[in-house]
């Protein structure tokens, strides 16, 4: 008998139907093409580029003077600087956006996610109106009308509206009260400094008498515990407070004291926080409603209070659901935020994208570092998410 | 002598017993139950008493909605011009009747999805501001729509093929019919209109149906990439998908404005800004589409795949009649939701210049005419993506239901 006849797939079929071949050229013919696509742009645009500007591709532009004005900004800055320092200048504009917005949009997202389970009928429908109407309308036309219908529309300064604070809202921006640093300032960050370090030894402390004793304290408690009490003594202890708050407070034909924040920058901020807060109210609630309820029963058999319950049976849980899309939500925010340029707020697309690209007409070099700015973080937040979302999966067989 | 008492008949059936409230106590259930319940219940009331008067105060004595009514035509089309317009009207019925052909292949039973969209060309008749004579076009569309739906319904549902084919042929047709042929700014009905006249909601829906209708089978091979063996097509499906995923569209919108043309060999002709803009938005859309299927995908069990192959399908054929129906059918819902993203997301090229919805917005602000109206004409908008973008929410909340995702 022969081999052959029992064991038909011994014998390689011809090249064009053998699987490891056609993987081979597939895989090639799909590398030539991109390759090829890619190449043939980029020699379009060299040649292009060098009818328009004479040099192809060149970053040595951002050492020259800018020559414009930024409207706000994090750190000094004049017209006589360079590119490089504008690029910076929107960078940590759009940073400054992006945190104070992921903070405030997770408070008011959860608020809201919270308020949509309640069992309470009003509130429950609150919720549920806020969530419906800013989902299914377009963050640009809400930027917009915010900073147009509402900001830009608020009275002259002499009729400024003022809130308890005082907060002044004048067509001249929004005053609010603003620490001011001491001489004392800097000793106080050394010693919330030492704080922090002084919470972690003790954390790590309980932590192992935890583990040797069985009964875990709640770590995170005191770790904040910690680092408050080191706060509120090293306030005390100094001479001098370290923080004085400083008022704003009406002075001719403008606020004086405090700190004063743009209307663009509060219209961007407002919006971006109350178009995010919603998406983020809807993976809260998401997350919450994905512990089922014989979870909660069995950790009440178990003898556990609510609090525990809640601690260390529901949050767990609910996290590992919230988690990943309240990322996304997050790293949205600070795209999002790009559409600053919409209201005139100088952040890292408007200033490199307008302003800069309008100046100097380098395309492919401003949209490149811009580009390159906007995939790093998201590159670098989903590296992170990755590696967190390994450590806390379920583990299955 | 008695006869027995024997029943003949079966007993009535009772509907189940079904909780039953007073008005009392209903409120006491929903609102009073505990006194931290009263006290939301009393914060929530103060809350809405505080937004709701001064919001309906202005909504009907301070707000002017007479720039709504003056410059409908512009909110609805842009610039197109009004000797043209009727061919729009031509394209709307034509819409209308394939589509209620669509619907009655696909669905024989009469479902509340159907008659609420039913209902949309009647309601548009109420608004008190239109002429007599856009109600008649609109009791056209209702009346065409309803003859594609009687037609539809006769047809088998085996045949779905014809809808799928007539839907994409209808979608060209439109762009053909709407660019028109011949010379352009003459006052004949089939005058060629140039796009940067087109606008409007016209343009807002054209570019999120044709961005999502030519992302879509983009994203689907590069999610099919995604998950292939082979490394050199994984890596470029994820460098792809990565990429794009990580820059804000209006980015993206604003290179295909500035660069577009320098990709291309000299002495190219220069590319119409609509369709600059269209290409990022069906570059930007074909990402998020490759990652939703790829969940579709995902969602299949490998032993589908096992049991394809041992039937003796090639991979394509494997792809095409086992995995992709069961992979796209189970994200027909997450679909549907990236396509009302895109179409709140098509409002970002009234920043490069195109007159969408929003961009039209901007052009009535300017008018000193209406000067002072912001509030207006960005709630009017609003309202309109708001209607939208809810409507197709709820559509495809039904779809879901009626797919039966998640219960199979």
């Amino acid at each position: 008998m022969q081999q052959r006849a029992i064991h038909p797939s011994q014998e390689r079929p011809p090249f064009w139907r053998d699987e490891r071949v056609l993987s081979v050229i597939s895989q090639i013919v799909v590398v030539g093409i991109v390759v090829g696509l890619l190449a043939f742009f980029y020699t379009n645009m060299v040649s292009s580029l060098r009818e328009q500007l004479g040099v192809p591709i060149d970053y040595g532009f951002l050492k020259q003077t800018a020559g414009f004005d930024i409207g706000e900004s994090l750190i000094s800055y004049s017209r006589s600087d360079t590119y490089a320092r504008a690029f910076l200048v929107g960078l940590l504009n759009t940073l400054q956006v992006a945190v104070l917005g992921i903070v405030f949009a997770t408070i008011l997202g959860i608020i809201i996610g919270v308020m949509r389970l309640s069992t309470n009928f009003l509130v429950n429908r609150i919720a549920t109106a806020y969530i419906e109407f800013l989902r299914n309308v377009p963050l640009l036309v809400l930027l917009i009308f915010w900073a147009q219908a509402v900001f830009f529309k608020l009275p002259r300064i002499k009729e400024a509206i003022i809130l308890p604070g005082p907060i002044y809202l004048s067509n001249r921006g929004i005053a609010i009260p603003w620490g001011i640093p001491t001489e004392t300032w800097p000793t106080y960050t050394r010693i919330l400094l030492g704080g922090l370090v002084l919470a972690i030894i003790v954390t790590i402390v309980l932590r192992e008498r935890g583990k040797r004793t069985g009964r875990m304290p709640i770590l995170s408690l005191w770790f904040l515990v910690t680092l408050i009490a080191v706060g509120i003594i090293g306030w005390f202890v100094l001479p001098q407070p370290p923080l004085v708050l400083d008022r704003p407070e009406l002075v001719g034909f403008n606020t004086k004291g405090g700190r004063t924040l743009s209307q663009q920058f509060m219209a961007l901020l407002s919006g971006l926080v109350i178009y995010t807060a919603a998406f983020i109210a809807e993976v809260v609630r998401a997350g919450i409603q994905s512990v089922s309820k014989g979870q909660r029963e069995a950790a009440t058999a178990l003898g556990l209070t609510p609090f525990q319950v809640l601690r260390l049976v529901i949050f767990p849980q609910a996290l590992r659901v919230i988690i990943p899309p309240l990322t996304s939500q997050y790293l949205n925010l600070t795209k999002n935020s790009s559409l600053a340029i919409a209201i005139g707020y100088p952040d890292l697309f408007a200033v490199a994208g307008n302003t800069i690209l309008n100046q100097t007409g380098r395309a492919v070099e401003v949209f490149s570092l811009v580009m390159g700015i906007y995939l790093f973080f998201s590159l670098t937040t989903s590296l992170f998410m990755n590696i967190y979302n390994r450590r806390i999966r379920l583990v299955e067989r | 002598m008695a006869a027995p008492v024997v029943r003949t008949s079966s007993a009535e059936v009772l509907p189940p017993p079904t909780e039953r409230y007073t008005l009392l106590g209903w409120l006491k259930k929903n609102l009073f139950t505990d006194w931290f319940n009263t006290l939301l219940t009393f914060l929530a009331l103060g809350f809405l008493y505080l937004i709701i008067p001064p919001l309906l105060r202005w909504a009907f004595t301070g707000a002017e909605w007479a720039v709504i009514p003056a410059n409908f035509n512009l909110f609805m089309r842009g610039q197109y011009p009004a000797e043209q317009a009727l061919r729009i009207w031509i394209v709307l019925w034509l819409t209308a009747i394939v589509v209620g052909f669509t619907w009655g292949v696909w669905s024989k039973e009469i479902s509340p999805a159907l008659v609420v969209v039913a209902a949309i060309p009647v309601l548009l008749m109420l608004v008190p501001f239109f002429a007599m004579e856009t109600r008649l076009k609109l009791l056209g569309v209702e009346i065409l729509g309803v003859v594609g739906y009687v037609i539809g319904r006769r047809v088998p549902r085996k045949h779905n093929q014809i809808a799928t084919w007539l839907l994409i042929i209808t979608l060209f047709a439109s762009v053909f019919i709407l660019r028109g042929f011949g010379p352009e700014q003459t006052d004949s009905l089939w005058a060629r209109v140039p796009t940067n006249l087109w606008g409007g909601l016209l343009l807002s829906l054209l570019l999120s149906i044709f961005g999502i209708g030519f992302s879509f089978p983009i994203g689907v091979l590069l999610a099919l990439g995604r998950q292939s063996k082979l490394p050199a097509i994984r890596t470029v499906s994820v460098l792809y998908i990565e990429f794009i995923r990580g820059v804000p569209l209006i980015s993206l919108l604003f290179m295909g404005q500035v660069m577009l043309q320098l990709f291309l060999p000299e002495g190219f002709p220069p590319i119409d800004r609509v369709v600059r803009a269209l290409v990022a938005i069906i570059l930007f859309s074909a990402a998020y589409t490759a990652e939703n299927v790829r969940g579709g995908l995902q969602s299949v069990p490998k032993g589908q795949y096992e049991a394809a192959m041992s039937l003796g399908l090639s991979t394509y054929q494997m792809m095409r009649l086992i995995i992709l129906p069961q992979a796209l059918r189970a994200v027909i819902p997450v679909l549907v939701g990236q396509f009302i993203g895109l179409f709140k997301d098509t409002s970002l090229v009234a920043l490069v210049g195109l007159f969408d919805l929003l961009g039209i917005a901007r052009v009535v602000l300017a008018n000193p005419d209406w000067l002072g109206t912001q509030q207006e004409v960005y709630v009017f908008i609003a309202i309109l993506y708001w209607i939208f973008s809810y409507a197709m929410s709820y559509a495809s909340r039904r779809l879901e239901i009626s797919l039966g995702v998640g219960q199979r």
